[in-house]
């Protein structure tokens, strides 16, 4: 074999004969020596320094154990290697070790301290593999290394580690038993843990070390429900099993009061069918037998888990769709159950050996809900090409699945079928026609002619499996079928099959009294023919001449005594016995006389007809799924499940207590804890937050909001739920609410307390992150033009584009004094160069700078006085600059002046308190402020279009000063240049409810162009736009936040009236706009 | 009395202790080990994930195996009196795995089912020849697909990050720097949400390919009327997208599918309301989704097959006789037809003349191939002749079915069309194609 081909040129010579039977012979001891001798230049190889050669001797030890073969005695040089740097290389040395630790105990010591290295290692995949090797390792004295190994993996930051660690329960678990009660505390810490990666290993841990803890999984079960869609495909499938056997034991059945719901009239649609078929079920005779129950109310925990688990049944894995399945087949009500059979009748599609299992499964299920799979019926034919297991079990489905409407079609499909070349399947064909005519009567003489009919096969098997179905038919209703009989009777000349002779005799026997002309004459065949029979036939022989000898003793009373004798004498001791024990019942002797005065009684009395049922009829009592339904016996370790219980255990136990925000607060400390090990990948932060958030990641925020800004919130996702779903939804709301509370925390990297904001909020955020990402370009040039406007306010009089740098240190010197300069200019510095060298060279500098008023925000207005703030005075005004972080935001320059004695330090903002939507970039923290001293901060605030006041408070190292700043609705926009061309087109689609006109008159004050244009460019930050009429004015902006367009248009007449037009998207800025604007203008 | 009762109830304790004890021993789940068997018998391959199974265990297996006569029908499942095996038969191997407690058997199924898979993916087929060439690799997977029994990495995104597919090439350069193929870093994907995404893909041409495929699972009777129908459809992919592309991929008539399968990177609420598909892919090759248009629409059977066949009662001959005809076939050309016909024990040879195309008669196997091509409906093609009986045995009473396959290049047969393909979260413009074909499935004509 060529698993080392480099290696064989290599060595070439050395190599060359031992090579044949090396590759031949993996079982046989008699080239040990050889052996030897080869493993003697494998641990040279291993001892030289040389990764190359190291590598190439490990992969062929690998490729020993693979063939499984013996190397064990390369232990001692392997294990040296197990600080090999090769990552390769160490990884085969693992893969060794694994395979022989347990063997060679003394000697796999010797690399523990290599392991407990690697579990400090900073690289977590080093950490992990170290514990998954450690944990491999079946070396019972290292348990205690082992224990602590795991109780530290798992308060690992890395939840990769966390996984490994619950992979390692079960490994040490079944090492050392006694350790069990420390690792269901690791289990119980697992389980609280809200990354999918940790949920289904540690679900699989918890199954296999304590699955009868149930008490511990109360508190998870409701995020167990939650995470499962997005735990992995494995973990999803023993989630989903271990939860069906948690609601069986903590929630009523669904079913239990069908009857009372009988009463309805809808219930009786599908109700009806299965009952008729089955006659009065189990469950409708407890369910009367409780009359008095209160209606039932299915829990909404319960109903959780259905809804949770229903979008899995769309899985591509076809184990997770059974989980699914079974899971709904076990714990949902019955009207819902259907859903499950679409998903199963695609898995038929599937592999062979899935196709097996899922049968076998929908056999079962067919049984107890026919109705859930008669509409794919079809489905379940079969094709020539199907190998004959799936035939047979599609045949079971088929006939489960035959009721007095289908039969037509199934009984010539099964005409087809018989006339197959795979004999073992027109056996069960037969068989299943048999059982079809038994459970539908108005078949069954149809069904019992075709079967005769049959008898003429040429095939003997056929004719045998037909003749052992029409006894049993013929049993139900045997005085009309004399003529079957005789048919019957015929052919024992011709059929071998013993089981067919047996049946036939038995007939014969047993309706001796339809053909007394016949009888005799079979019974005297069969005399001559005795000694060469089959055993079953020789006891029917027996009991077919006992019959004779009781009816007509006068013509078979010598036959039945020759018959007698032949069988005393016969090798088997039970044919042996039958004789003796006929004799005495039949024969009348001198003491046995009691008895066989009632022979006739014992031996022709009625017999009840034989019930033709499927082999999978109860099979449903074990976990459908399940290894042990599929064998029909209970596996080692299936776990039973469990009846539905009486009375509800307490559901408040599935509360989580934990108040919702120390815990997040606790979350957040955590990743503050773990941020500068993750800062530069994003492997934290990502499954945190998915595991914690709603199930889609923000990525798909857009449709989200999309599709929850029309639907609202929970009825995207609960279009089929019925009324009992209020209660789920009230608990279901609440969590999802506290989900967008913590992300919105997280987002903003606070903590706040208490307050409590509506998905609402969520919402809105995403709508405006997904109107965003259109508006990019559109933002991009704004920025540009707004830059611009941003240096002619600065300085006024350079009429042309002056150099660039001067003009952003400029910036500077207005607003930071130069003792601020080194806490916070860098960012301002740099951003506002750059948009500066951007409006330089790409907006039309000749046409921008007279159309752009250079005209400053509103005035500075107080944000704290300083009798309030004990000497700290603070200020702000609005710079109309565009904040550097984020383009949405409104930049607020805030002035601090220390009036007081003493410096004041901290300076900072805190807990703000903020309206939906409205976010905030802080300035950075003002160390201290000496007496007497000013400076200047920037904040950002993102008002979210709304003139809403941001209220947050301001910190100092001792006090704490609650304030609040409203924008005028005049900032919160940004000035965009536009051509007379564009504005009109674009007014012209912003008309109707987006235009608002006012009429006013114009003071003589205000009748120049230069004062006009100056109030209104002061009462809102928008950029004019060329105007070819003289007394119109025009001026174009869009909002922060949305990037709406917002449309000012100024009539001034000559007299003084003037009309003034607003066209925007957002009604109330264009009202408050228009509002402002008239205001400014009349004064 | 009381003592004696004592003792009693202190026996039974230490019993059920004992019991106790003995089942922790054997409560070790999910899968012990694995053999992999080709059809000679050869146990070529052993891995254990617990303590080490004997060989020996194989044994019960080739015992159902001899007792199932074909392949095909071999139990999937065999209860031996200490383990439990669970096979699958994948391209003339057989994937046994030994369970000792309690697991459901289709966990078991599947996951053999992605082991295969994954060694299609990497070596380029699952033959016994590719297994031990590169058995090493071989063993590095199993071991990462793996631990102590229950899975760790499956999707091939990330198993392709920490182990990497012989290539030529690598394999050269690997034995000339002695450098490995084994990756060192943790795999990105195995911790973000999108577990099956690898991180840092880059692509010079960006393109993403669509083959919608369907499928016609049909059954037709002697008569020529469809007993059942319906179409099996899949939409595979081939991604090749710098970046995390979020792509949502819609169509024109989504109502028409079914009954759906996702790849587990799509977005079900989005389906569900706007029937949608949102994504962000794997990179490479996958099977997006797969449907099912259900037989309550009425699905087109793009061909008719006129067909004789008999055989003579008391004479070694019989006719055969078929002919291929369009039919619904919407315009397009039905190409790559063959017929496979399973004909009965008794014929030992055909003779037959094909109009077009060439035929093949195995007479070991009785199978019988009729390569036809394709269909010009001025000329419908036929195969005609006579059949060769044993002499003196009874005459066939059925008559074989017909296994028909065709392919009609840009079709769905259901009508489904893509709509468009839109992409977030990249700023490059990807190469875009939709290519649509049917087939034939499982298609069979009862005769």
């Amino acid at each position: 074999m060529s698993a080392a081909p480099a290696y064989s040129e290599d060595k070439g010579g050395s190599a060359g004969p031992g090579e044949p039977e090396y590759g031949h012979d993996p079982a046989s001891g008699g080239i040990f020596s050889s052996d030897y001798k080869r493993h003697d230049d494998l641990k040279e190889m291993l001892d030289t320094n040389k990764d190359s050669l190291k590598l190439e001797a490990m992969k062929r030890i690998v490729a020993m154990i693979a063939r499984g073969k013996n190397a064990s005695d390369l232990f001692p040089a392997v294990v040296k290697n197990v600080a090999c740097k090769n990552i390769e290389v160490k990884k085969l040395v693992y893969v060794y070790l694994v395979r022989y630790a347990e063997e060679q105990q003394d000697l796999a010591l010797l690399s523990i301290s290599t392991f407990q290295r690697g579990l400090k290692d900073p690289n977590q995949l080093i950490r992990a593999s170290a514990l998954r090797v450690l944990s491999s390792i079946r070396v019972p004295i290292i348990v205690p290394i082992m224990m602590l190994a795991i109780k530290e993996a798992a308060s690992d930051m890395s939840p990769y580690v966390r996984k490994t660690a619950a992979h390692a329960i079960p490994k040490l678990y079944s090492l050392d038993s006694d350790q069990k009660d420390q690792l269901i505390e690791v289990i119980e810490k697992l389980l609280a843990d809200k990354t999918t990666l940790v949920a289904g290993s540690v679900v699989m841990a918890f199954e296999e070390v304590c699955p009868e803890r149930i008490d511990l999984i109360h508190k998870n079960y409701r995020k167990l429900c939650n995470l499962l869609i997005d735990v992995e495909e494995w973990g999803q499938v023993v989630i989903i099993s271990m939860l069906t056997r948690y609601a069986r034991t903590q929630f009523l059945s669904p079913t239990q009061n069908e009857s009372l719901l009988e009463e309805n009239p809808e219930k009786a649609f599908y109700g009806s069918e299965e009952d008729e078929a089955k006659g009065p079920g189990p469950e409708e005779a407890a369910a009367t037998a409780l009359p008095s129950r209160k209606p039932y109310v299915m829990d909404p925990d319960h109903r959780l888990l259905l809804r949770n688990t229903k979008p899995l049944l769309q899985s591509r894995s076809a184990a997770v769709v059974m989980a699914v399945a079974q899971l709904y087949f076990h714990l949902a009500p019955k009207a819902e159950v259907g859903v499950i059979a679409k998903a199963l009748v695609r898995l038929l599609r599937s592999h062979s050996e899935v196709q097996y299992v899922v049968l076998q499964n929908v056999a079962t299920m067919s049984i107890k809900r026919r109705g859930m799979f008669e509409p794919y019926l079809k489905s379940f034919y079969i094709r020539s090409t199907d190998p004959t297991q799936i035939k047979v079990l599609k045949l079971e489905v088929l006939t489960n699945l035959a009721n007095e409407t289908n039969i037509p079609t199934v009984l010539r499909e099964f005409q087809t079928y018989i006339r197959s070349m795979d004999k073992d399947f027109v056996a069960a064909t037969i068989q299943a026609i048999g059982r079809c005519a038994t459970n539908i009567g108005r078949v069954r003489d149809t069904c019992l002619n075709g079967l005769v009919q049959l008898l003429s096969n040429r095939d003997e098997l056929v004719v045998a499996e037909s003749v052992v179905v029409i006894k049993k038919l013929l049993q139900m209703q045997p005085a009309q079928h004399g003529e079957i009989i005789k048919h019957l009777a015929k052919l024992t000349d011709n059929i071998q099959v013993p089981m067919a002779r047996a049946s036939i005799l038995w007939l014969i026997g047993e309706y001796c009294e339809h053909v007394p002309r016949i009888a005799p004459d079979v019974l005297r065949k069969m005399a001559k023919s005795f000694t060469a029979e089959e055993d079953i036939v020789k006891l029917q022989v027996i009991n077919l001449a006992a019959k004779l000898y009781l009816t007509n003793s006068k013509q078979t009373k010598l036959l039945t005594q020759y018959v007698l004798s032949l069988a005393k004498y016969d090798q088997n001791y039970d044919i042996r016995d039958r004789a003796r024990f006929t004799r005495q019942l039949i024969v009348p002797s001198e003491q046995g006389g009691a008895l066989s005065r009632h022979a006739k009684k014992l031996f022709l009395a009625p017999k009840p007809a034989p019930v033709l049922e499927s082999s999978f009829k109860d099979r449903d009592h074990f976990q459908l799924g399940s290894l042990s339904h599929l064998l029909n016996a209970k596996a080692t370790g299936y776990q039973e499940l469990p009846d539905w219980p009486e009375e509800a255990p307490d559901p408040s136990v599935r509360n989580v207590e934990v108040p919702e925000w120390t815990k997040c607060s606790n979350r957040e400390k955590r990743k503050e804890k773990e941020k500068p090990f993750y800062s530069d990948s994003e492997g934290e932060s990502g499954p945190t937050e998915s595991a914690d958030s709603n199930p889609e990641s923000d990525s798909e925020s857009d449709s989200k909001s999309s599709s929850e800004s029309t639907s609202g919130e929970s009825s995207s996702e609960s279009d089929n739920e019925d009324e009992d779903e209020e209660k789920g939804r009230s608990s279901e709301s609440e969590q999802s609410e506290e989900e967008g509370e913590r992300k919105k925390t997280k987002k903003r990297k606070k903590v706040a307390e208490g307050h409590r904001a509506g998905s609402s909020s969520d919402e809105g955020s995403d709508s405006s992150s997904s109107s965003s990402e259109s508006e990019v370009t559109s933002e991009s040039e704004e920025e540009q033009v707004e830059a611009t406007s941003w240096r002619r306010k600065t300085a006024p009089s350079s009429k042309s584009a002056a150099a660039a740098k001067e003009i952003s240190l400029l910036d500077l010197e207005d607003f930071t004094p130069p003792s601020v300069q080194a806490v916070s200019p860098p960012m301002i510095v740099s951003t506002s160069l750059v948009t500066d060298l951007e409006g330089l060279t790409l907006t039309d500098s000749s046409l921008v700078p007279s159309l752009l008023s250079p005209v400053p925000g509103a005035g500075r207005q107080e944000l704290l006085h300083r009798v309030a703030g004990e000497g700290l005075a603070v200020d702000y005004a609005f710079s109309r600059q565009p904040f550097p972080a984020d383009p949405h935001m409104v930049s607020v320059h805030i002035h601090f002046s220390n009036s007081s004695e003493n410096p004041i330090k901290g300076l900072r903002v805190g807990a703000p308190k903020l309206p939906a939507g409205i976010s905030i970039q802080e300035f950075p923290e003002i160390e201290s402020l000496a007496p007497g001293e000013s400076t200047t901060a920037v904040m950002g605030i993102n008002f979210c279009d709304s003139t809403q006041a941001a209220n947050f408070q301001l910190c100092t190292e001792t006090r704490q000063f609650y304030v609040s700043i409203q924008p005028p609705v005049g900032e919160l926009m940004a000035p965009v240049f536009m051509s007379e061309n564009e504005f009109k087109k674009e007014q012209g689609k912003l008309t109707g409810m987006n235009e608002i006109t006012e009429k006013l008159t114009l003071p003589d004050t205000c009748r120049s162009d230069h004062i006009v244009v100056q109030k209104v460019t002061t009462t809102a930050n928008l950029g004019r736009v060329p105007c070819g009429t003289s007394d119109e004015y025009r001026f174009a902006g869009r909002t922060l936040t949305s990037g709406s367009l917002v449309l000012l248009t100024l009539d001034a007449r000559p007299a003084g009236a003037a009309q003034l037009t607003v066209n925007s998207e957002k009604m109330v800025i264009g009202t408050m706009l228009v509002k402002d604007v008239i205001q400014a203008l009349t004064q | 009395m009381k003592s004696l009762s004592d003792f009693g109830f202190r026996v039974i304790q230490e019993y059920f202790l004992m019991c106790n004890k003995y089942k922790l021993f054997f409560s070790q789940k999910m899968i012990h080990s694995l053999f992999l068997i080709n059809c000679s018998g050869d146990i070529f391959l052993e891995k254990h994930w617990k303590s080490v199974v004997s060989q020996s265990v194989c044994d019960y297996f080739f015992e159902a195996q001899e007792k199932a006569a074909d392949v095909e029908n071999v139990p999937p499942v065999i209860s031996t009196p200490h383990h439990y095996l669970i096979s699958i038969y994948r391209d003339k191997l057989f994937f046994v795995s030994v369970i000792q407690t309690e697991v459901p058997p289709l966990f078991v199924i599947e996951f053999l089912h992605r082991v295969a898979d994954t060694f299609q993916d990497y070596f380029g087929e699952c033959s016994e020849a590719a297994i031990k060439d590169n058995v090493v690799i071989v063993y590095e997977l199993l071991e990462e697909m793996l631990d102590n029994g229950f899975p760790l990495a499956t999707e091939s995104n990330i198993l392709k990050e920490l182990i990497k597919p012989p290539t030529i090439l690598r394999s050269v350069v690997n034995s000339i720097t002695g450098s490995s193929n084994v990756g060192d870093t943790l795999p990105t994907g195995q911790l973000s949400n999108i577990p099956w995404r690898r991180a840092g893909v880059k692509y010079t041409n960006n393109e993403a390919y669509f083959d919608v495929v369907e499928e016609i699972d049909a059954i037709i009777d002697k008569s020529g009327s469809t007993v059942f129908a319906e179409i099996q459809g899949v939409i595979d992919a081939c991604i090749k997208l710098s970046g995390m592309p979020d792509l949502s991929l819609s169509f024109m008539n989504p109502r028409l599918l079914d009954d759906v399968s996702f790849h587990p990177c799509i977005r079900f609420k989005r389906w569900e309301s706007e029937r949608v598909l949102s994504f962000i892919p794997p990179d490479g090759n996958f099977r997006l989704i797969s449907y099912r248009v259900s037989s309550q629409n009425l699905v087109a059977i793009p061909v008719y097959v006129k067909h004789s066949i008999s055989f003579k009662e008391n004479s070694s001959c019989g006719r055969f006789d078929i002919t291929i005809g369009p039919k619904q076939n919407m315009g397009k050309t039905i190409e790559g037809i063959t017929v496979t016909v399973h004909m009965p024990k008794v014929v030992l040879n055909m003779n037959l003349t094909p109009t077009q195309g060439s035929y093949t008669f195995d007479p070991v196997t009785k199978v019988l191939t009729w390569d036809v091509g394709k269909i010009t409906p001025q000329k419908l093609p036929s195969l005609k002749g006579l059949v060769n009986l044993q002499s003196g045995a009874p005459k066939p009473e059925e008559n074989p079915s017909l296994n028909i396959q065709f392919k009609i290049q840009q079709l769905a047969i259901s009508g489904l069309k893509v709509n468009r393909l839109d992409m977030y979260g990249e700023k490059y413009k990807p190469f875009k194609g939709v290519k649509y074909v049917t087939k034939a499935g499982k298609f069979q004509v009862r005769t």
